[in-house]
């Protein structure tokens, strides 16, 4: 019983890893707190949704969605974000534009979309299980940590041993010398916006896999769990958000299991508050917290 | 009361009351962000104030100014329980803990057989009216104005413009921001109480995302130089679906592009007249 | 000599491994302009943060007139009549110079909350004779003529003079002057001295960072100078002036020749 449990949280938590990383990305690079990031998630849950009913193979629609999901950050980023960075507006201003933006994004895609629940086309995955030491595990769970761990190591093989990760944590470090160094912030804050949003992308395919539902609002849903994720992880530390990610997963899933599923949803606000009182700085305590 | 009145009330009367809540919230959020902070838990606070004043009306029979009362205190605790910790860091994390204060109080209520789930709670007496959501309008309107021209609406505007200098000068950053969060929880439990004793019904998606972001635009589109913007902003917003007819289905859409547009193009918003900051006249001494 | 106004001890901040600033100590004597000279980063505005409190330091203390002020933050400094300008000036664009400066009195104003809303007791009282006060400052620093303007839109030097009006109406024990010359024309540079002059004349302390030396050599009665976050020397203008250690810093034999030759 506990080991099931355990293991699914550690799926569960596999993705609430992987939505929270691309958000905490984008702030630790770009400095925003971009809120439209669960709406990417529900594109890509769609586009995964209407690749799979046209008969292409799930294992080629999760990257398709992820692209199509980091295309459309890229265009959100551009047409939102990059007027307000050029003016050199405030923090507060970024997030109510992101604000408003995830209202109207929602808003059209329940109009043209409709919030019916809607479920891949059958055997879109293998569904039957096998045992494992008395743990059931299913071939979704299995590409769900599977994807999740590949994912998150490119990400840190990116951000920590590659040219391209330098150009990123110059850019997040002093956004202004970076350019002088001969650092193309234009190119670099569209890669950002490509990952990040590839990543959220990802994660609403595999979301829609574990629970077979898919609708328009999904991704507000994982919004309050991606909060709690990446304020216990540290706000722009991935690491962080890895370790918050699964520890989020674990809590919630082992309430749902020994106290009561109702209270699950309860555990990630819970840790955020409290992270807030004891510990702004999160887990690792390696982000230096801007104090007013 | 002249006939006539009594007709238009008659006929128009949800908007009536529609408009002076709204213009008490846009207040509401107007109070944080005179002073350069972003609570997204307007809304929240907004549904913890009706929720509570109904299940005191209904099952405890209070009489209803200690409902008023106990409406302005709970989101006042819960301000300070998710806002306190904030204060001393970057003005994300306030608006992150408010919005996640939403939805954890959405999904409490949504699951919670005391508040009657996904139906909300019907059968609400309609104690509310006129008197009580235009007065209570009129005097935050009052208020308002009052504290912007005296020194702590200056302390306010200096720390939206630059809350390093204004705290160079020695205003208490942390407790003027409290302070604000916890009146503005406060004014937004009382728009709750009185919306939830002129419907009688109330459900939890009255309080969600939506409804936040919503307040949020009310309050950006009027202009948040003088008191009077944000409730302009609340009364071209409610106005406006009862206008255009079409515009009703894609609410969420209007207050969206609104918050995106303004933000963007056109900061100061439709009033941009700002209000003096002091509180006597300023004519030259000879 | 009197009890210091500023007492600077073995102050040591540390960012990551490195010291910005390296116990540091120096008094500073009531009524006297003392300067804080030094090459670029050697933490002169380190300095000044951590005296102004918006950088905790790591070891150390900081007294105003004998009392240590360094575990209050930076509106606790201010309440204890601690006023700064800023090397960026800090400007509350939107406000007239009027309102600029009365935000400079917010401590000396007491009214609460109650008093803003009920309008009672001294409230109006208070805002007039706030009001007279502020149109005094302005006249002092040369802005009576423009204190109905947006304070966003006044030229740089006359944004410069505005800020130290409303550093002024705190009533400051103690006023830090962060590079208060930097980007005037010459003529505003002088109009700056003569102000400063007379606030030296009413008995005012200031403390006063400033990379242009022929102004601080003729406005300070005393100069500290900090190297790589030490201080180097000290001494008045003509000691520091000769000091080798002081002109090696400076390495360049442009600034060398220009601390010798004053004119």
């Amino acid at each position: 019983m506990l080991a099931q449990q355990l293991f699914n949280g550690l799926v569960v938590g596999s993705i609430y890893a992987l939505f929270a990383l691309g958000f905490t990305l984008m702030f630790g690079v770009l400095g925003v707190v971009n809120l439209t990031h669960g709406f990417y998630l529900s594109i890509g849950a769609f586009v995964a949704l209407y690749a799979t009913q046209h008969g292409v193979a799930i294992w080629l629609a999760l990257p398709l969605a992820a692209l199509a999901s980091g295309v459309i950050a890229i265009v959100v980023d551009g047409l939102l974000l990059t007027p307000l960075r050029r003016a050199k507006a405030s923090e507060l201003a970024s997030l109510m534009v992101t604000l408003g933006a995830t209202l109207l994004l929602y808003s059209i895609a329940n109009a043209a979309l409709s919030t019916d629940i809607r479920r891949f086309p059958p055997g879109v995955i293998d569904g039957s299980a096998i045992d494992l030491a008395g743990v059931r595990v299913t071939l979704t769970q299995c590409l769900i940590v599977a994807s999740a761990a590949g994912l998150v190591a490119a990400l840190l093989w990116l951000m920590n041993g590659s040219r391209l990760g330098m150009g990123l944590r110059a850019l997040a470090e002093r956004p202004d010398t970076a350019a002088l160094m001969g650092v193309n912030a234009g190119a670099l804050v569209r890669l950002v916006s490509l990952i990040s949003g590839g990543l959220a992308g990802a994660c609403g395919v595999l979301i829609g896999l574990n629970y077979n539902a898919i609708q328009p609002y999904m991704g507000e849903v994982m919004m309050l769990k991606g909060f709690a994720v990446i304020i216990l992880g540290g706000l722009g530390d991935i690491r962080g958000a890895l370790v918050a990610g699964l520890i989020v997963g674990l809590l919630e899933t082992l309430t749902a299991g020994y106290v009561a599923s109702s209270v699950k949803d309860g555990v990630g606000f819970a840790l955020l508050v409290l992270t807030l009182w004891i510990r702004p700085s999160g887990l690792f305590g390696r982000i230096a917290v801007k104090r007013a | 009361m002249p006939e006539f009145i009594d007709d238009f009330l008659f006929t128009y009367q949800t908007l009536v009351y529609s408009l002076g809540i709204n213009g008490l919230l846009a207040l509401s959020i107007y109070v944080v962000l005179a002073l350069g902070q972003l609570s997204m838990g307007q809304a929240a606070f907004m549904g913890m104030g009706a929720y509570v004043s109904a299940l005191l009306t209904v099952k405890l029979g209070v009489a209803f100014p200690l409902v008023l009362l106990a409406a302005m205190l709970l989101p006042a605790l819960a301000a300070l329980i998710v806002g306190a910790p904030t204060l001393r860091l970057s003005g994300v994390y306030l608006a992150l803990a408010t919005i996640g204060l939403g939805e954890v109080q959405r999904i409490f209520f949504l699951n919670s057989e005391l508040t009657g789930g996904a139906l909300g709670l019907s059968g609400i007496p309609m104690k509310g009216g006129l008197v009580s959501i235009y007065g209570s309008l009129g005097l935050a309107l009052l208020a308002c104005i009052f504290v912007a021209r005296s020194r702590i609406g200056r302390a306010m505007e200096a720390m939206r413009e630059d809350e390093l200098a204004a705290g160079a000068l020695g205003v208490d950053l942390p407790a003027y921001k409290l302070a604000a969060l916890v009146v503005s929880a406060m004014l937004a439990g009382l728009a709750g109480a009185l919306n939830a004793h002129v419907t009688s019904f109330i459900s939890p998606e009255d309080y969600g995302f939506h409804a936040a972001v919503s307040i949020l635009s009310y309050a950006l589109l009027g202009g948040i130089g003088s008191p009077f913007g944000p409730v302009l902003g609340a009364f071209i917003l409610t106005l406006l679906p009862e206008v255009l007819r079409s515009l009703a289905d894609y609410r969420g859409v209007v207050s969206g592009a609104i918050i995106v547009l303004v933000v963007i193009f056109m900061p100061r918003g439709l009033l941009t007249w700002r209000m003096g900051r002091v509180g006597a006249a300023t004519r030259r001494p000879s | 000599m009197s009890a210091p106004r500023l007492e600077i001890e073995a102050l040591t901040v540390r960012f990551g491994g490195l010291a910005a600033v390296d116990d540091v100590s120096f008094s500073v004597a009531p009524g006297t302009v003392h300067g804080l000279i030094g090459p670029n980063g050697a933490g002169k505005t380190t300095l000044f943060n951590l005296i102004s409190g918006l950088v905790a330091p790591s070891g150390g203390a900081i007294r105003l007139d004998g009392q240590r002020i360094d575990d209050l933050p930076s509106w606790g400094r201010a309440r204890s009549r601690l006023a700064r300008t800023f090397q960026n000036i800090r400007m509350f664009q939107d406000m007239s110079a009027l309102e600029t400066v009365m935000t400079g009195m917010h401590t000396r104003l007491g009214e609460g909350l109650a008093a803003s809303l009920l309008r009672m007791g001294g409230f109006r009282k208070a805002e007039t004779g706030a009001v007279a006060r502020a149109w005094e400052l302005l006249a002092f620093v040369g802005l009576a003529d423009a204190a109905r303007r947006r304070s966003g839109d006044l030229p740089y030097g006359d944004q410069r003079r505005l800020e130290i009006a409303r550093a002024l109406a705190l009533e400051p024990r103690l006023l830090l002057l962060d590079e208060p010359a930097a980007g005037m024309n010459p003529s505003e540079t002088l109009a700056l001295e003569d102000l400063l002059e007379k606030l030296k004349a009413q008995g005012l302390t200031i403390l006063l960072v400033e990379h242009d030396m022929h102004f601080v050599m003729r406005l300070c009665d005393r100069i500290t100078v900090l190297n790589f976050g030490r201080r180097i020397a000290q001494g008045a203008p003509h000691e520091v002036r000769a000091d080798p250690r002081v002109v090696e810093a400076y390495l360049g034999a442009r600034v060398a020749r220009s601390l010798e030759a004053p004119q």
